[in-house]
């Protein structure tokens, strides 16, 4: 065993894990942070993005022992502690932009990082072009694409 | 995934003392191509050595007339930096085109290389410049890199520390993407430095990154898209598996190459 030590969603967090724990299962089984899904496990489908350092990653593809020091954000560090949703969140519950919800909290998290990338006035193509590493199984795409566009817009706000 | 022991040296110097201590172990980059390995398992490396907090790794540099790349410089910091997009913006496009956001984020050039995935898009970059590979010991050019499918001229112990590539003054990459995982099915990269003519195919062949060596002499008369009007490549030697028969690859060598070269002279 080896200890890891992180920042979560602004909260300092040690753990006692394996060297091949993976990032989403320390997230999920230590931390009880469940918002982060695994889906495919196999770094395709996008159901465990989190920030790594601000930088979208896959946690099904990050060992947690590469993230010692570093600054992990999940979607559950998005809202106000309030409750008060961040307005991408809110965006994708405005426009429906799910179905299932599996895929969501990965959608968000990579929705953010498209945000970071390319500004806030984002059109379509960039949106599904720059959606290509999460999948919607309920093939929803139409909504979520929608949520993100007005997401990033109210981001600026 | 079997277990291992995990090291984070912050030399290269370290990281090569640890390789030398675990015969077993492998060095660890950005992991997208090697955790899912592990994960398969299909390999069982007794150590990891993560080389994310070497010192002097990463970063795109302009030195004459070469841009250097650190190993461990990820996918998506290559393709935005502005230093490349502007001296070279036929390699800038190749890592763009890796995978998806999120392994690009993560991915880096070292990893590709040390890797040599047979649809790998950074091993016809590095073959259809002409790089020179530098690792902790030696200096290898990419013509001699490359040996066959996930084969490289690495030894044990042996650490990419840099990639270096010669500016040409046209250089393209062309892609037919595997639409499910991004790969190339067939990926042709040329290029044009003075005399020095190159088309370097990833994706296609059984053994890896190849050249075609009648193309680039059909193309030292001139670097166009009508100077191999017509040729193909021979079918044999060529990749066969449920996305693309053998026959099928050939012919999108030649396709691929073309708009290569438009997109070069463009």
């Amino acid at each position: 065993m080896a200890t890891v030590s992180m920042t979560v969603n602004g909260k300092a967090v040690t753990g006692d894990v394996e060297p091949r724990t993976l990032l989403v299962q320390f997230l999920r089984e230590n931390l009880r942070l469940t918002g982060t899904h695994v889906g495919c496990d196999t770094s395709q489908c996008g159901a465990c993005v989190i920030h790594l350092d601000g930088i979208a990653a896959k946690a099904c593809t990050t060992l947690a022992l590469q993230c010692e020091g570093a600054s992990i954000t999940t979607i559950e560090g998005l809202a106000e502690p309030d409750g008060k949703l961040h307005p991408m969140q809110e965006a994708f519950r405005e426009h429906h932009g799910l179905q299932c919800g599996y895929c969501t909290p990965g959608m968000i998290m990579s929705a953010l990082d498209i945000v970071r990338r390319n500004g806030n006035n984002l059109d379509e193509h960039t949106i599904r072009d720059q959606l290509d590493g999460n999948i919607c199984r309920c093939t929803g795409y139409h909504n979520i694409v929608k949520a993100i566009e007005a997401g990033a817009k109210a981001m600026a706000k | 995934m079997y277990n291992f022991t995990f090291h984070r040296p912050t030399t290269v110097r370290q990281a090569a003392g640890l390789l030398a201590r675990n015969p077993d172990g492998k060095l660890l980059a950005g992991g997208h191509s090697l955790l899912p390995v592990m994960k398969q398992r299909l390999a069982q490396p007794s150590a990891l050595v993560d080389l994310s907090l070497v010192e002097g790794m990463t970063g795109v540099e302009l030195k004459g007339r070469s841009v250097v790349i650190g190993a461990m410089t990820r996918h998506a910091d290559v393709a935005k930096s502005d230093v490349l997009k502007e001296v070279m913006p036929g390699l800038a496009a190749v890592p763009g085109s890796v995978g998806d956001p999120q392994v690009r984020n993560r991915g880096t050039i070292g990893g590709s290389i040390a890797n040599n995935d047979p649809n790998a898009d950074y091993p016809a970059a590095c073959l259809g410049l002409g790089a020179t590979i530098i690792t902790n010991k030696r200096r290898i050019a990419a013509d001699d890199f490359f040996q066959g499918m996930y084969t490289t001229a690495l030894e044990d112990g042996e650490i990419i520390v840099k990639v270096s590539f010669p500016i040409a003054k046209k250089a393209a990459y062309e892609k037919f993407k595997h639409p499910a995982s991004g790969f190339a099915l067939v990926g042709v990269f040329v290029s044009k430095r003075g005399s020095d003519i190159r088309v370097a195919v990833t994706g296609a062949g059984s053994e890896g990154v190849f050249r075609v060596p009648t193309f680039e002499e059909a193309l030292k008369k001139r670097f166009t898209a009508k100077s191999i009007e017509g040729m193909t490549i021979p079918a044999t030697g060529m990749n066969s598996d449920i996305h693309a028969s053998p026959e099928y690859r050939a012919h999108l060598v030649s396709v691929l190459t073309k708009r290569a070269l438009n997109k070069a002279n463009a």
